[in-house]
């Protein structure tokens, strides 16, 4: 076989391949081809996965239950464990916060990641030291936050959606004590209008008072030239998302700890 | 020259041979780079790549291995669609026939659901890798946002065929996981500002994934023709996107 690729030399490239060729032997320049070196990995790694693929399945069966059933609700009623996460947020948000508003955050967020990211460090290698903040959100939002609530759902959330340790029996029976209040009525607004007002007080001085924080912290820890640098905009956008993510954790803190249901309770919507 | 060589000879050099194999295995340089740049499938990667990219412990393969997994769930997803019928009335029927009567049914459908959670899983390291590694970095911020879209299809993907079973597990997870469609402010019936938007619950945004007020057969051809067609098809399309960029920006690592 070795005479059959001199046989073929009327393959038109317009001599790039002829220009790739030059440009890896200049200096300082660590290409290898991809072909043997990263087809012969892929291939590798392609029938490793694909033989641990085919054993799982031999051993371990989908799961497949009784045919679906209209009138027979499950408790608990769980969504696929991926959503979880989303479901468990349900406890603490009304659902058009928890189901909508807050993934749309999720998934918007994670695209704008890159425009707001200025940081020229840290670009193709592993390193901490020259992104500690960027870093250390991603992984509170991602690991902390979305992996632990799917694990509280999926192992911790039993009948009526209550919390069960994992040595305890799911009793569908169990008694809560429904002791939740409102922050406003905590405080004393038993008014409608003035407990709206002084949810949207709070709600909004949260953000107001937080996007002020962050920014005091910002030029005290990286200078005001770099605030100047990276714009209002960015700035104001990676604020929102941040303190966004930040009040689920208080939410659930407040909760989870005071029994503090709403924030902000209007006919309308509630935080 | 022996018969069998000369056939051969006669073969390898003939034109139909050589319109479609355009090289032959030469180990020069010039032939690696054929190889890559001269085959369809292999012609998605740069026809060289920085030394440190094919690192395990760089790239941790999962970008490759997330790619792999939608291969599988393709293949063995085209093989349950010949014994299935997205029909309420058949569906579970034919997940048991799958089960007991078909060569292989079990394994297929065992395969395309754990590769389907592994994708899940895979995509996920992909990203954490990639936002490890800055990755995302110029001049690789518009295949990040790329990669956000193949994120939310690979969970729409997995959620859609969560459904077609059609068992108790399937019905109840979607109809908790599509409940937050009503929730949807102005466009569910349950969401703020429903009533200045005028949806109800036959007419607004969990009707339209549902195919009506409530979960029913023709959620099922819905999620049927989501899962088996719609999204796939835009999968496809914005993966050639996503390595045609990777193509082009060619695999990240440390500047020189």
């Amino acid at each position: 076989m070795a005479d059959v690729g001199k046989a073929a030399p009327q393959v038109s490239d317009g001599g790039r391949v002829e220009k790739t060729l030059l440009r890896a032997k200049g200096p300082g320049d660590d290409k290898i081809h991809t072909w043997p070196h990263l087809v012969r990995a892929e291939f590798i790694c392609f029938l490793a996965v694909l033989a641990f693929m085919l054993v799982w399945s031999l051993l371990v069966d989908a799961p497949l239950e009784q045919p679906a059933a209209p009138t027979r609700t499950p408790n608990p009623s769980k969504a696929p464990w991926y959503f979880l996460g989303l479901q468990e947020i349900l406890v603490f948000f009304d659902p058009w916060h928890a189901g909508v508003v807050l993934p749309s955050f999720i998934i918007v967020g994670l695209m704008v990641l890159p425009y707001i990211d200025i940081n020229p460090k840290g670009n193709g290698y592993f390193c901490y030291a020259d992104r500690k903040w960027e870093i250390l959100t991603f992984f509170g939002g991602f690991h902390v936050l979305w992996i632990v609530l799917i694990v509280v759902g999926t192992f911790l959330r039993g009948p009526g959606w209550n919390w069960f340790w994992p040595w305890e029996v799911w009793d569908s029976h169990k008694v809560v004590a429904m002791s939740n209040v409102d922050l406003p009525y905590l405080f004393g607004f038993r008014d409608y209008t003035l407990s709206a007002l002084f949810g949207l007080a709070v709600v909004g001085g949260y953000f107001v008072l937080g996007t002020g924080l962050m920014y005091w912290l910002i030029v005290r820890a990286k200078g005001r030239e770099f605030m100047e640098r990276w714009g209002m905009a960015r700035f104001g956008l990676a604020s929102f998302l941040f303190l966004n993510m930040i009040a689920v954790v208080i939410k659930l803190i407040m909760r989870m700890g005071f029994n503090i249901k709403y924030i902000m309770v209007t006919p309308w919507i509630n935080i | 020259m022996s018969k069998w060589e000369e056939i051969k000879k006669q073969i390898v050099e003939s034109p139909v041979w050589q319109s479609i194999f355009r090289h032959g295995y030469d180990d020069t340089p010039r032939n690696r780079v054929l190889m890559v740049s001269g085959n369809v499938w292999l012609h998605l990667h740069p026809s060289k790549v920085r030394r440190h990219g094919i690192r395990l412990k760089f790239t941790w393969c999962m970008g490759g291995i997330t790619f792999l997994m939608f291969l599988i769930t393709v293949v063995t997803g085209v093989y349950l669609m010949f014994y299935y019928r997205p029909v309420a009335e058949y569906a579970y029927a034919d997940m048991k026939y799958l089960e007991f009567d078909m060569p292989f049914g079990m394994l297929m459908r065992n395969m395309h659901r754990w590769a389907a959670h592994a994708m899940v899983i895979a995509v996920w390291l992909h990203m954490f890798r990639v936002f490890m590694t800055g990755s995302y970095k110029p001049p690789r911020e518009f295949n990040w946002v790329v990669g956000v879209i193949l994120l939310v299809l690979t969970l729409l993907l997995s959620f859609t065929g969560y459904l077609l079973p059609w068992d108790q597990l399937s019905i109840w997870a979607v109809t908790v996981g599509s409940n937050m469609a009503r929730a949807t402010p102005l466009l569910g019936h349950e969401g703020p500002f429903a009533e200045f938007a005028g949806v109800n619950a036959v007419y607004d945004a969990r009707a339209l994934i549902f195919g009506g007020g409530e979960i029913g057969p023709h959620t099922l051809l819905r999620f049927y023709i989501l899962h088996c067609i719609f999204f796939p098809l835009v999968t496809t399309l914005l993966l050639i996107v996503h390595f045609w960029r990777i193509r082009r920006d060619g695999l990240s690592g440390p500047a020189l």
